[in-house]
């Protein structure tokens, strides 16, 4: 009897680990991979667990990390710069759109969300930026189009819903300016809501390859997930200017394959690292309302 | 005096739209230049462009682009994948973060709940690129499953087999959103007040009852928003997907070229600029006329959920 009531129980967990494993396993698989030996590897193929534990993979991809730590540069400045102005730019708007007792609420409602159902497509928007615009191969083009993303104005404006309208009401009766009551006391009282639609618009920026592949032809300009998509044929891109082996390293073999993934590692990492510092407000700022106005 | 009370008032009230119109002003721009000029570009749709004149001194074709892509052999297929894979993945998708998000809710102890949430949002944290480079350590020819088969004996080349890219894209697309979307419907649940539960609770209703008659019900506006806004995308696909994981390989285009990426190689390779503006121009248009009439669709069953 005790052991019905448990069982539904005991399924869901069931159920929830396994997936959770799975979710798991493709990291460790790549981790185990660049740990491994490279000639092991080429005999024995990939396996879950790293063989013959070595940091050789590293060593090639750390040695003389010219375009590596010019890539990570790239990445670095534009997702925390991205992150900070993106994060401001949408704020302000997804607290206008909160104001019910905003005039234009409903025009500005629609001019914001009607661009996640048309776009103008591929073409117009690549001419627009190159010809017109002349971002291409600008650090800018990494930046801007990705300031005001409407799905993350929509989770800001949600949340900021949920502030209790009376609160902005005794400011302003303190004689408060709009401007004055956003950074004092929506900003703070929002918290949670930026802090996950932070974590978004950073992995946005970091995870991007897309503006790259459209505009970045510059060997200075290539950020870190660029530089990977390159690698997946060509491991030489990383060593091009300095096609050395580390000393002491002369008699291996080139560890391409593992190299490759860790390459990878170093790509992923920081935003694991990252996860923990916001998770604290992850569920409570993921709220999604209705778009009419 | 009444009249100069109301005048003040009017002006702060004004005062205030123009300082939060301010506030609202740098997004507004920003969607202004990256959304709606392009929008005004879709007229190159219907130009034969060349670079000689540029696009606005090239001549009108009418409908020649259009024509040009749906008599082509490629049209049916990239546009029966796209269609296709997203259909697979809204359905799947969806219904698999519902149940995954109850799941979730069922769970009583935070600490268990907070490791479950940071491992299913894994995925979440890895670019296609990653993916990519996952999916090749198991798949690709030293990988782990392609591993597990030569041991039994089978030697299956995955990056030639057609038939089963469509389970692995799936797969892996299912893999790398769940943890996502079904973090948002189980915010979604926590938001129905606990009432609810409890009165239901009190009538003696079991676990199965209440899902069926309290959560589904109110979570039912959220899935709407969810899936419409899915539906209005039906005919983009994530790029990255289709276009990394599956690799360059020719061989695997009937099964993984879709819209996304036939624009994008056509342009790269052939510079047909007119061409595939018109395919991104029924690729916008399509996708709204879809969402519009599953708006209408929605608004007719229950006039609450619908978008707009």
């Amino acid at each position: 009897m005790a052991l019905r009531a448990k069982l539904p129980k005991i399924l869901i967990h069931l159920v929830l680990i396994l997936f959770g494993i799975l979710c798991i396993i493709p990291l460790i698989s790549i981790i185990s991979v660049s740990l491994s030996d490279e000639t092991t590897i080429l005999k024995n193929g990939y396996s879950l667990l790293p063989q013959g534990l070595n940091l050789h993979a590293y060593a090639y991809v750390l040695y003389k990390p010219v375009q590596l730590l010019n890539a990570l540069k790239v990445s670095l400045l534009v997702s925390v710069f991205g992150t900070v102005v993106s994060l401001l730019v949408s704020a302000g708007i997804s607290y206008v759109l909160s104001r019910e007792d905003y005039k234009y609420k409903n025009k500005l409602s629609f001019y914001v969300f009607f661009t996640m159902l048309f776009n103008g497509g591929l073409v117009p928007t690549y001419m627009l930026i190159s010809k017109y615009l002349h971002l291409k191969n600008t650090l800018w083009v990494l930046i801007l189009p990705y300031l005001a993303i409407p799905w993350f104005i929509l989770i800001l404006r949600t949340f900021m819903q949920k502030i209790p309208h009376s609160i902005i009401e005794s400011c302003m009766i303190d004689g408060a300016s709009e401007l004055r009551i956003f950074f004092r006391i929506i900003l703070p009282l929002a918290k949670p809501g930026l802090a996950t639609v932070g974590l978004f618009t950073l992995l946005q920026y970091w995870n991007d390859w897309w503006l790259s592949l459209l505009y970045i032809e510059k060997e200075s300009l290539v950020p870190l997930q660029f530089m990977l998509y390159r690698m997946i044929n060509n491991i030489e891109f990383l060593t091009r200017s300095t096609n050395m082996m580390p000393p002491g390293m002369n008699n291996v073999v080139v560890p391409a394959e593992t190299a490759r993934m860790a390459m990878a590692i170093l790509a992923a990492g920081p935003m694991l690292a990252v996860f923990p510092f916001f998770q604290k407000y992850f569920v409570s700022g993921l709220t999604v309302g209705a778009i009419k106005g | 005096m009444a009249k100069a009370t109301k005048n003040r008032f009017k002006n702060t009230q004004h005062k205030k739209s123009l300082q939060l119109t301010m506030l609202a002003l740098p997004a507004m721009v920003a969607i202004f230049v990256f959304s709606y000029i392009p929008m005004a570009g879709i007229f190159i749709a219907f130009k034969n462009v060349n670079y000689e004149q540029g696009i606005f001194r090239s001549p009108w074709v009418g409908f020649d682009n259009f024509n040009f892509f749906f008599t082509s052999s490629d049209a049916w297929t990239v546009v029966r994948n796209t269609l296709g894979y997203n259909i697979v993945f809204i359905a799947v998708g969806t219904l698999l973060s519902i149940i995954f998000a109850l799941l979730l809710n069922e769970i009583m102890s935070r600490k268990v709940l907070k490791a479950y949430q940071t491992m299913f949002f894994f995925p979440y944290f890895f670019s296609w690129i990653i993916v990519a480079y996952m999916a090749y350590s198991f798949v690709g020819p030293y990988g782990i499953v392609s591993g597990w088969l030569e041991d039994l004996g089978v030697n299956f080349d995955f990056y030639t087999e057609t038939w089963i890219w469509p389970f692995l894209l799936i797969f892996i697309n299912i893999w790398k959103g769940l943890g996502y979307t079904s973090i948002i419907f189980y915010a979604g649940i926590l938001g129905i007040s606990q009432e609810y539960f409890e009165a239901a609770a009190i009538d003696g209703a079991n676990q199965f009852q209440m899902i069926r008659k309290i959560t589904i019900p109110l979570l039912m506006p959220l899935i709407t928003i969810m899936t419409l806004l899915s539906i209005g995308k039906i005919f983009y696909s994530d790029f990255g997907l289709f276009f990394f994981v599956p690799r360059e390989i020719g061989q695997l285009y009937p099964v993984t070229q879709v819209i996304d990426t036939y624009v994008y190689r056509m342009l790269r390779q052939s510079g047909d600029i007119g061409m595939s503006s018109a395919v991104g121009l029924f690729q916008s248009l399509m996708g709204f006329a879809v969402v519009l009439f599953s708006n209408y669709l929605v608004k007719r069953v229950n006039e609450e959920n619908k978008l707009f």
